[in-house]
């Protein structure tokens, strides 16, 4: 397959959008979620979006292939909450590697479909690597702030289950993403770097995606835009963005920084608007890819989709105006 | 365009720290290291974590730009106590903003440290001391934290002294770092070891200048490595000579900066400036340093014998009062900004001594410093509790003028009317009416908006609350106010504003209409209220801004363009609203009802709760109900917008935050302690049979009640059904459900005595906290229901934070909010729980809930059962509707305004 590098030079790549907002259609109930395997489940598992690649594949392949269609070069694997961490809401830890895998293939299968059907557009699979309901630089208990509900070494064995798993299922590129607390998701680069060195493999390139969380500019772990991409640089990645918690619109000015800062690739894949008084997402898909066209043109970015919100719609819009953009030109890193 | 970067060495906390060529020197601080500061050595061991963050803080304060933090101390376990500190201080934005230098011998400590910090940190330090492979496998987990690392000149034969070893070692740990590893150059900083010098030992003197001159041509060598250094190492034999010390650190670092040297572990609070040392002192320093005519040690010789000359000047440190010295007017100011009430009242009484009319005092330094305020308040640099605080110290500065003041009018109008004259009191400050509307009660951001404009010099005129239209046009006359402020929460009080603008048309007034709550908003203002009144209706957001509204509005040259602008605007936001609305597509009320949510009835038996009838909670322990408070609205009430607890480390506000959070639990802890309030719920259950898709009704013995529902009408994407709250009631078997109703009373007191205190801060804490101890006691209620009166979820485990966002069965809506807006079904949610009497709760004609600090709902138990918005609906269900309560279609139509339009 052609390297993502060099198509990166040419134009402006598509990555897919919501995955919940598609997976919330298809109305599943509980019996659903649990399918034949886990009728007897002890827990209820509906929620469990990541489950749904062992008990409904089809329909996670389904939905890969609606943003295929829709005209994406990335799709994210089902995986954003398929760690041990995670996965003990459902007391499912045990199942953290087998979720990888089995995501990991359905989107394989999707994206090889629509490579094969043609060629000159290479489709690749993004092992999607999400924050954890637990933080490390945060504590959950006010009167003890120096507490942590989780600690690294914890967090670092549970990422590496996951990369292991996205790995042997045969991703293409590892996608650490919505990053809120930074230290997070240097567990996260830490466990990648270690895995590939360990087992003496050629590293997949890595995809970082941080999460500017309101106007005041910052993660939610209190960090400066630039600050954020200074404390993960060091991953060497393949690309550095922002997606989720703004739309187009209030990520602009992030967007505008970042690529002024970042010696790599660029990417953005904000909700579609904000929220409506009650949690709904009401901006229309023409609506959001005429703002990320707006930045397109100015050169800000190198990759572009959609997060909370997006449908197959908002991509199909997106890639439609991509097309008469350039892609950000990478920065000149000067040597002395 | 090509965009260039640099390879600077860049590095960060919660903000960016970017090493540029021009940064000149960077200032570790050193006073966090438990083997160089004995008082933080005994905080730590002793436990002390809070005071040892405050000498971290300390050390960002006078400068540090970062900081370095050691904890290699036989008596101490190192890893947990690095753990412990920096977890800690992530918690300290103020501290954590600036980068770590993770400092230790141990390289398990060093880890210890990396695995809790978010930001680019520095490792200080690793060295090939142990070989080359122990060298590669740390720097290999640096790299991998994506840390700095500092490489000591140290190798498997020694610590390199001389500048060739110095040099050597750097530059083969340079080789293996880069080449080995694809360590980037710029994340390398060496260092070449700095020692005691003038020691008496000769071959110690030369120590300086080797570090010197290594660091020169390190930097040749290596141009993109960094070159750091202990500093105080340097002077160690002068210990206990501070005064020699700092002279001798400033002389060295005068000219291993100038040799390339870019930062160094110093106390950053204690540096001379290199030009102030005295030229005695500075050449003595420079000699030794430098190691010039130092034969026989005698340039140390000289340097011994003059620092004994020399006493070290004790350094104490007291609590700054020297403010008391400056001018009255600058004292009065500075209590002011700083909130200080301490003095005052003698202040202003010393002020008025010396001005020659007590307006003077008024009009001369305390408007003066409240300028200074509403300045600094405009511009970001102060907050609004901090702002409340000012106003507090305002208000007693007044208080002490007001009796002279009336005693010169009366003194004026007696002399008028011995001359025969009539004496006309010159118009004052611009004045601004407030009042919360009719048939509401709410206050808080009324007040607030009070504060904040009292303090920019305004008069204000506050009618409170439940105010009706005729009074608050009356009393706008009589005081000739300049503008009137309206406020409202509940979504009547907006069909009550828009009746005020109607009213002040119709009596040809010209003075502006400010409009401002909870349920208001620009749209709302600009579609219904403005073209009720032409002569400018303005939504003003929150308080900060209702102080620019007001400048605009009474100035009369911008007056004329800012009502323009605003007409033009509101123009557009109504001719988009009308637009917008024969957009959107309604279903028919008979689709809406045939779409409605189908749960799976079959395996669900309706649980029965524990009793049916209503229970009476009396003087509930507020003690209990205070661990249930969601502080976030709190500080939402102050307009400090934020998640809680973050807030209260925020970089911004988080200060201010933490000062009003401690303010509002010390008042909290008074309220529970002397028990201001007394805290009253009612809780009923009733059977019910749904007669109707919408219509429910209550089996009970004494009475037989209806409830109605209005159900969503919008087009829905496929699959996603129609709700109405009657959709989570058994369509066919006997069911229940559950009400009701909390209050805290007895504020009115309280309210009163800082009112007459003149102290609208804690005025303002006392109301936002019973507000806050109603929401609770509602949580609290709700969560004795589901797992005690109830029961259907008995074994519930959830804490507070889970609470708040709901992760509970059931749900407790209350009639007026978004999933049930009609308001007139409260009526027969309080006769249900037994009226005024039972429930302490009076309702208003606007139906809001007297005491201001009471909830009620319904309660559903259904796993189902979820919180929706209505939105908005057709005329086909609000008729039905309106027959079903048997009320008129107009009566209904006032009390659905925001639904049906």
């Amino acid at each position: 397959m052609i390297d993502i590098k060099d198509i990166l030079k040419e134009r402006i790549l598509i990555i897919d959008g919501a995955m919940g907002t598609m997976i919330q259609r298809h109305k599943l109930n509980e019996s659903d979620y649990r399918g034949n395997r886990f009728k007897d489940w002890h827990k209820d598992v509906k929620g469990n979006n990541d489950l749904l690649s062992i008990t409904q594949p089809q329909i996670i392949t389904s939905i890969h292939k609606q943003y295929l269609e829709a005209g994406a070069d990335i799709i994210e694997s089902n995986t954003f909450s398929s760690t041990s961490i995670a996965q003990a809401d459902y007391d499912m830890q045990s199942l953290a590697y087998e979720l990888n895998i089995a995501s990991a293939k359905c989107a394989r299968e999707a994206a090889d479909e629509y490579t094969q059907k043609n060629p000159s557009k290479p489709r690749y699979v993004a092992g999607a690597i999400g924050p954890l309901n637990k933080t490390l630089s945060l504590s959950p208990d006010v009167n003890n702030p120096g507490f942590r509900a989780v600690t690294f070494d914890e967090v670092v064995e549970a990422y590496t289950e996951q990369v292991k798993g996205l790995v042997d299922g045969g991703v293409d590129l590892l996608l650490i993403e919505t990053i809120f607390d930074t230290l997070n998701a240097k567990a996260a680069i830490f466990a990648i770097k270690e895995f590939f060195r360990k087992n003496n493999m050629p590293e997949l390139p890595i995809m970082i995606s941080g999460t500017i969380t309101d106007a005041s500019g910052r993660t939610l772990s209190g960090q400066t835009l630039e600050a954020f991409y200074i404390s993960v640089v060091h991953a060497n990645p393949l690309s550095i963005g922002l997606n989720c918690a703004l739309g187009a619109k209030e990520m602009r000015p992030y967007i505008e920084e970042l690529s002024s800062i970042a010696n790599c690739y660029t990417s953005a894949y904000p909700n579609a608007g904000l929220p409506n008084t009650f949690g709904e997402y009401d901006e229309q898909p023409h609506e959001t890819a005429h703002i990320i066209e707006e930045w397109a043109k100015e050169g800000f970015v190198n990759i572009v989709g959609g997060c909370c919100g997006t449908t197959p719609d908002h991509i199909k819009h997106i890639a439609e105006e991509m097309k008469n953009c350039k892609p950000r030109i990478l920065p000149t890193v000067e040597i002395q | 365009m090509n965009t260039i970067i640099n390879p600077f060495l860049r590095l960060s906390g919660l903000e960016p720290l970017i090493i540029r060529p021009e940064t000149n020197f960077v200032n570790v601080g050193e006073r966090t290291n438990v083997t160089g500061s004995k008082k933080f050595a005994r905080l730590i061991r002793e436990g002390l974590y809070e005071e040892a963050l405050s000498v971290a803080r300390q050390q960002v304060e006078s400068g540090a730009q970062v900081l370095d933090i050691n904890m290699d101390d036989a008596l101490l376990d190192g890893v947990s106590a690095m753990t412990t500190f920096l977890n800690l201080l992530q918690a300290e934005p103020d501290i954590a903003r600036i980068p770590i230098m993770i400092d230790s011998s141990k390289f398990e400590i060093i880890e210890a440290g990396l695995k809790c910090i978010q930001g680019k940190c520095i490792v200080n330090s690793i060295s090939l001391k142990e070989g080359e492979e122990k060298f590669l496998e740390q720097a290999i987990i640096c790299k991998n934290f994506g840390a700095a690392v500092i490489v000591m000149a140290f190798d498997e034969v020694g610590q390199a002294d001389t500048k060739e070893r110095k040099i050597e070692i750097c530059h083969r740990a340079y080789q293996i770092l880069t080449q080995k590893l694809g360590y980037a150059p710029e994340d390398i900083i060496f260092d070449p070891n700095i020692f005691a010098i003038a020691t008496g030992i000769e071959a110690h003197n030369n120590y300086a200048v080797d570090f010197i001159e290594a660091t020169r041509e390190i930097k040749k060598l290596m141009p993109l490595v960094k070159v750091s250094g202990g500093v105080s190492n340097v002077s160690f034999s002068f210990r206990g000579n501070d005064h020699v010390r700092e002279a001798i650190h400033s002389v060295f670092l005068f000219h291993a900066i100038k040799a390339g040297m870019d930062m160094g572990i110093v106390n950053a609070g204690q540096l001379v400036v290199y030009d102030e040392i005295e030229p005695i002192l500075k050449q003595l320093c420079e000699n030794v340093i430098l190691n010039i005519e130092n034969d026989d040690n005698s340039a140390t010789e000289k340097l011994i014998t003059f620092a004994e000359t020399v006493k070290a000047k004790g350094k104490e440190t007291i609590k700054d009062e020297s403010w008391r010295k400056n001018s009255v007017e600058k004292r009065i100011e500075h209590s002011l900004i700083n909130g200080i009430t301490d003095y005052i009242e003698t202040d202003t009484e010393e002020a008025r001594q010396q001005y020659a009319k007590p307006l003077d005092v008024i009009e001369g330094p305390l408007m003066d410093g409240m300028n200074v305020v509403g300045d600094l308040f405009g511009a970001g640099k102060m907050f609004l509790p901090q702002v409340v605080k000012s106003a507090r110290v305002m208000k007693k500065a007044v208080a002490v003028l007001t009796p002279f003041i009336e005693q010169e009018k009366e003194e004026r109008k007696i002399n008028a009317a011995k001359n025969g004259l009539i004496n006309e009191e010159e118009k004052g400050a611009a004045k601004i009416l407030l009042a919360t509307v009719k048939g509401d009660v709410h206050d808080i951001g009324k007040n607030i908006v009070g504060v904040v404009l009292g303090c920019n010099g305004y008069e204000i005129i506050d009618l409170g609350v439940m105010v009706p239209a005729d009074k608050i046009l009356s009393e706008a006359m009589k005081h000739k106010a300049d503008i009137i402020g309206l406020s409202g929460l509940i979504t009547p009080s907006l069909d009550e504003m828009v009746h005020i603008a109607r009213e002040m048309k119709r009596l040809n007034m010209d003075i502006p209409l400010m409009i401002g709550g909870a349920t208001t908003s620009r749209m709302h203002t600009a579609v219904k209220i403005s073209p009720e009144y032409e002569k400018g209706v303005i939504h003003v957001l929150d308080a900060s801004r209702s102080v620019t509204v007001a400048g605009n509005l009474l100035n009369k040259e911008s007056k004329v363009e800012f009502l323009n602008e605003l007409h033009v605007e509101y123009q557009k936001l109504k001719e988009s609203f009308d637009n917008k609305k024969s957009g959107k597509q309604l279903l028919s009320f008979a689709a809406a009802q045939n779409n409605s949510l189908k749960i799976d009835w079959g395996s669900y038996t309706p649980p029965m709760p524990g009793f049916t009838g209503t229970k009476i909670l009396e003087d509930y322990p507020l003690s209990e109900i205070a661990d249930y408070i969601d502080w976030q609205p709190f500080f939402i009430a102050w307009e400090m917008h934020g998640k809680f607890p973050a807030i209260l480390s925020d970089d911004i506000i988080g200060k201010e935050a933490t000062k009003l959070y401690d303010d509002a639990r010390q008042l909290l802890n008074k309220i529970i302690e002397e028990k201001w309030l007394q805290a009253k719920a009612v809780v009923g259950f009733w059977e019910t049979i749904k007669t109707a898709p919408d219509t429910l009704e209550i089996i009970s013995s004494d009475s037989n009640i209806q409830l109605e529902f209005l159900r969503q009408q919008m087009k829905k994407a496929a699959g996603q059904p129609n709700v109405s709250l009657a959709d989570f009631i058994h369509p066919s078997q006997k069911d229940y459900i559950g009400a009701f109703s909390v209050t805290i009373e007895g504020i009115e007191k309280h309210i009163k005595k800082f009112e007459d205190n003149l102290d609208d801060y804690n005025k303002i804490i006392l109301q936002a906290l019973a507000d806050r101890l109603a929401e609770a006691f509602a949580e609290l209620l709700h969560k004795k229901t589901r797992i005690e009166y109830w029961g259907y979820a008995n074994n519930e485990n959830l804490s507070n934070e889970e609470l708040i966002s709901e992760c509970y069965s059931g749900i407790r809506p209350a009639p007026g909010y978004p999933a049930c807006p009609d308001h007139t079904e409260k009526i027969k949610l309080f006769q249900l729980l037994g009226g005024e009497n039972t429930t302490g709760i009076h309702l208003t004609e606007s139906l809001a809930m007297y005491p201001a600090s009471s909830v009620c709902g319904w309660y559903f138990a259904h796993p189902e059962s979820k919180y929706f918005g209505l939105g908005k609906i057709d005329n086909d269900q609000l008729e039905d509707y309106a027959k079903r309560k048997k009320l008129s279609l107009e009566e209904m139509t006032n009390w659905l305004r925001p639904v049906v339009e």
